[in-house]
């Protein structure tokens, strides 16, 4: 078919089809980076924490009446409470192994240190979240040690909840240990938090950070595990159950620990969570964001859509008379209907180079004002071709009741 | 005349109902999607104490030196306890106060329910009238109380209500922490979001109420620890909490009131000679890196408001702005089509601004019905933001008469605003041309 009548009929009415290229631009632009916007918390969500995330939960709670941190006997004393609490979980029904543990993957809570090589270096080579636990800490969490060794009962030492002192041992993440020693083992090597000296006996494959926050995906995986029961205000625990008893297990700690001990808080809300609760929490926030752009790049597409079938509809109906004329002159209705899909085709194409221009744009935008990384060119052409498409399936309905206009209309007046 | 166009408009509307439907829907969606986001960015970027906040200065001091700045060479947001005494003890502001949160167990005494872990700060007496805290009942303790270590406390109308039945419960004990506290006031409703004075611990806001305020100096006397962030550039020296007491990690936050340029500036001077004293000392080798932000300046250095909430805002005008460029297409076929009447029209003697006027009021009716069903959507739309943003934010999101007016002005305006350039096609219609070809 010959572009050049379908240009000039469009010369013919330049306000309605600005404005339906404009419309298409404007979406394609939004669209495109709110898309890139879902795509990334996704990818966030979809991170892996490293453990084994089903049938955990941990137990948060408070002691109350304890001696002073710091003062002379409170370490003893405190820590035969931790140990107490620790043989109570394990004896819970459905109970496979229980930890104390300062902090879990995407809880919240954190401890970071910075790490350097020497102990006189400056600026720490990484700043990693430090885990600390007992022996049980890696088989209940169900990290995947990749070399070294694991933490034996003799590792571990008792610590004062405000010592940032390191013990001898450590274990690090692959993630830690090639940021510190690239191209080589790490294991038996030294390294300094606060100029302190611990050597590496360990390497775990995969251990997130307990923040979830951060979009970087490298600085994420900077982990730590110490072997240290740590002695404090507060105290929280870990636990595995067997498959299936988690719910029961849960149930039944509040009172097991209370009848234990009762000189204690346990949080209504947050003192006893799963894992799949602390997952829901962390994520809550990029749900939600995915969740509104998903809602408003729906409402935007049906909008832009309507918008089209709405102007077409009213060219259809201004060009009754002409429509008849062609068909009068031999033209078959499949001519007709292909007629206003290539206009479309036109108006939709002129739009979406200017989107595109439009989208990079806005991207460069966010990307200098918050901290939003490059869309890939995928995004865009995905975004061209869903907008193309858009068009083509909106300009179907009237461009289909245009090509069964009747050749008679030509003789009637207009 | 009005009434007249009204008239019209509404005969022309319901000649082509689908239209007329999709332009209503199309600027109820777009205003009610931007109503919703601008509810949730109203709530986060509030002054959370308009009548004084340009009088409440949060002093920022360089202890870390150049190695803990941050990349824009911004000094720690808290105050290590070595600083935040010092200035305390110092006293150069009208009123001022250090804090830091604590979260205790609570209990009524003798009662034998179990206790339960409060949230709560350790503030100095001149927080509560610095901050204007309402009090329901009794009021904050005296300055001698600082300086005593008193065992006193003020707690929220929530505890009160929890532990004492919401009864006058000044002069009534409480176990906190394992020690008996005599109440001397319970505060009315009070929960400013954003937290202006705990932005460190909280970002902002936060869904817990502070339940109890006690005297700083009693808490660090029982060895009560910091319950919010700590930031260490160099681990304690020491173990414990003493041993924190000793370091440079910070975990205090300090407010001060200045009510004048003068006193901001007698301030601003004084934490210079303060820096430079410290490092006269040899405690700081690097020259004085201050901060003194009024609280809206506070608010903004710590990015309170979560760059989600913009973009949100930003992506819902952009549908706005969609949903407007689509009205403004749809009106122009919708008015064009009528050529023939505003030719009889004009014909007939009635002038361009007769035409302005109908055709405006016809889109002034399209964006009241568009912000009408906007009010519906937006009443949605801020419902289902409870559901799905974070717990903190989305409670502070609600829907109030300025919200709901706004909805309907934005949506007569943006309508209105797109229907000018049509109305201007249809006003240039030219009567002759249009009689000639009927």
């Amino acid at each position: 078919m010959n572009a050049h009548p379908i240009l000039a009929a469009l010369r013919r009415h330049k306000a309605g089809v600005i404005l339906i290229a404009l419309q298409i631009a404007l979406t394609l632009a939004i669209v495109c980076n709110a898309i890139f916007i879902i795509g990334q918390r996704i990818d966030r969500v979809n991170r892996p924490t490293g453990i084994d995330e089903a049938n955990l939960f941990v137990v948060s709670q408070q002691w109350v009446g304890t001696p002073e941190s710091g003062a002379p006997g409170a370490v003893d004393t405190i820590d035969s409470l931790v140990r107490a609490d620790l043989d109570t979980l394990r004896r819970l029904p459905g109970v496979e192994s229980v930890a104390p543990v300062n902090s879990v993957p995407l809880f919240g809570s954190s401890h970071v240190n910075g790490i350097t090589l020497t102990p006189d270096q400056k600026n720490s080579t990484l700043s990693a979240t430090i885990y600390e636990g007992d022996d049980k800490l890696m088989s209940t969490l169900g990290v995947q040690l990749i070399a070294g060794r694991a933490f034996t009962a003799a590792d571990v030492l008792r610590m004062d909840f405000h010592d940032d002192t390191l013990p001898p041992s450590v274990i690090v993440s692959q993630a830690a240990a090639e940021k510190l020693f690239p191209n080589q083992s790490a294991i038996g090597k030294t390294i300094y938090s606060d100029s302190k000296p611990t050597t590496i006996v360990g390497e775990v494959k995969l251990l997130e950070s307990s923040m979830a926050e951060s979009f970087a995906k490298d600085s994420d995986y900077y982990t730590i595990i110490e072997p240290v029961r740590q002695v404090g205000d507060n105290s929280r625990y870990v636990v595995k159950t067997r498959p299936g008893q988690q719910a029961a297990a849960m149930a039944a700690t509040r009172d097991a620990l209370f009848a234990a001990n009762p000189q204690r808080v346990i949080d209504s809300e947050r003192g006893i969570l799963s894992f799949a609760q602390i997952r829901y929490a962390a994520y809550r926030a990029d749900r939600g964001m995915a969740i509104l752009m998903a809602v408003v790049c729906l409402i935007m597409l049906c909008v832009t859509a309507a918008g089209i079938v709405g102007l077409t509809s009213f060219w259809v109906g201004q060009r009754h008379r002409q429509i008849g004329v062609r068909r009068a002159l031999g033209a078959r209705k499949s001519d007709i209907l292909h007629y206003f899909q290539i206009e479309n085709l036109m108006i939709a194409g002129g739009g979406v180079v200017v989107g595109v221009v439009l989208a990079v744009g806005l991207n460069l935008w966010l990307m200098s004002q918050y901290e939003m990384p490059r869309m890939p060119v995928m995004y865009v052409l995905i975004g061209m071709v869903a907008l193309l498409a858009l068009g083509q399936a909106a300009v179907f309905v009237p461009a289909r009741r245009a090509s069964r206009v009747s050749p008679i209309e030509a003789t009637r007046a207009a | 005349m009005f009434s007249y166009y009204l008239e019209l408009a509404l005969r022309s509307l319901k000649r082509s109902p689908g239209l007329t439907l999709l332009m209503v829907l199309a600027i109820g969606f777009g205003v009610s999607a931007s109503m919703t986001t601008y509810s949730v960015f109203r709530a986060v970027s509030g002054d959370p104490i308009p009548w004084k906040s340009s009088q409440l200065f949060v002093p920022q001091i360089d202890m870390w030196g150049p190695d803990g700045r941050s990349a824009d060479g911004e000094p720690p947001n808290a105050l290590d306890y070595v600083d935040a005494v010092a200035l305390m003890r110092d006293h150069r502001a009208k009123l001022q106060s250090a804090s830091y949160r604590i979260a205790p167990p609570v209990q009524v005494p003798g009662s034998r329910r179990h206790p339960i872990s409060v949230s709560g700060h350790a503030v100095y007496s001149e927080f509560f009238p610095m901050l204007d805290v309402p009090f329901q009942y009794g009021s904050g303790w005296a300055v001698d109380a600082d300086t005593n270590q008193a065992a006193v406390v003020v707690i929220s109308g929530k505890l009160n209500q929890e532990m004492f039945d919401g009864k006058n419960s000044v002069g009534k004990t409480l176990d906190i922490h394992g020690k008996d506290y005599q109440v001397v006031g319970v505060l009315a409703k009070w929960d400013p979001q954003p937290r202006f004075y705990d932005v460190v611990d909280t970002g902002g806001f936060d869904t817990n109420s502070d339940d109890v305020f006690i005297p700083f100096t009693r808490a660090i006397a029982v060895n009560l620890s910091n319950a919010g962030n700590t930031s260490c550039n160099s681990n304690p020296a020491e173990p414990g909490f003493v041993g924190m007491q000793r370091s440079t990690c910070t975990w205090i936050e300090y407010m001060a009131e200045l009510d004048s340029a003068a006193a901001v500036q007698k301030y601003r001077d004084y934490l210079n000679g303060y820096a430079l004293a410290q490092k006269n000392a040899g405690r700081f080798n690097w020259s004085p890196n201050n901060r003194l932000r009024d609280v809206p300046a506070f608010l903004d250095s710590q990015h309170v408001v979560p760059s989600d909430t913009k973009v949100s805002l930003m992506v819902a005008l952009g549908l706005l702005i969609v949903c407007l460029v689509n009205t403004v297409g749809l009106l122009l076929a919708k008015f064009l089509r009528r050529s023939s009447e505003i030719g009889v029209r004009r014909a007939l003697g009635a002038p361009q601004a007769a035409i302005y006027a109908q055709f405006l009021t016809e889109a002034g009716i399209v964006g009241l019905a568009g912000g009408v069903v906007g009010l519906v959507f937006t009443g949605v739309g801020v419902f289902s933001v409870g559901l799905v943003l974070p717990k903190d934010i989305a409670a502070l999101a609600h829907v109030n008469f300025s919200l709901l007016l706004l909805t309907l002005v934005i949506a007569v305006v943006s309508a209105v605003l797109a229907g000018l350039y049509p109305t201007f096609r249809a006003s240039r219609v030219q009567p002759a041309w249009q009689l000639k070809s009927n």
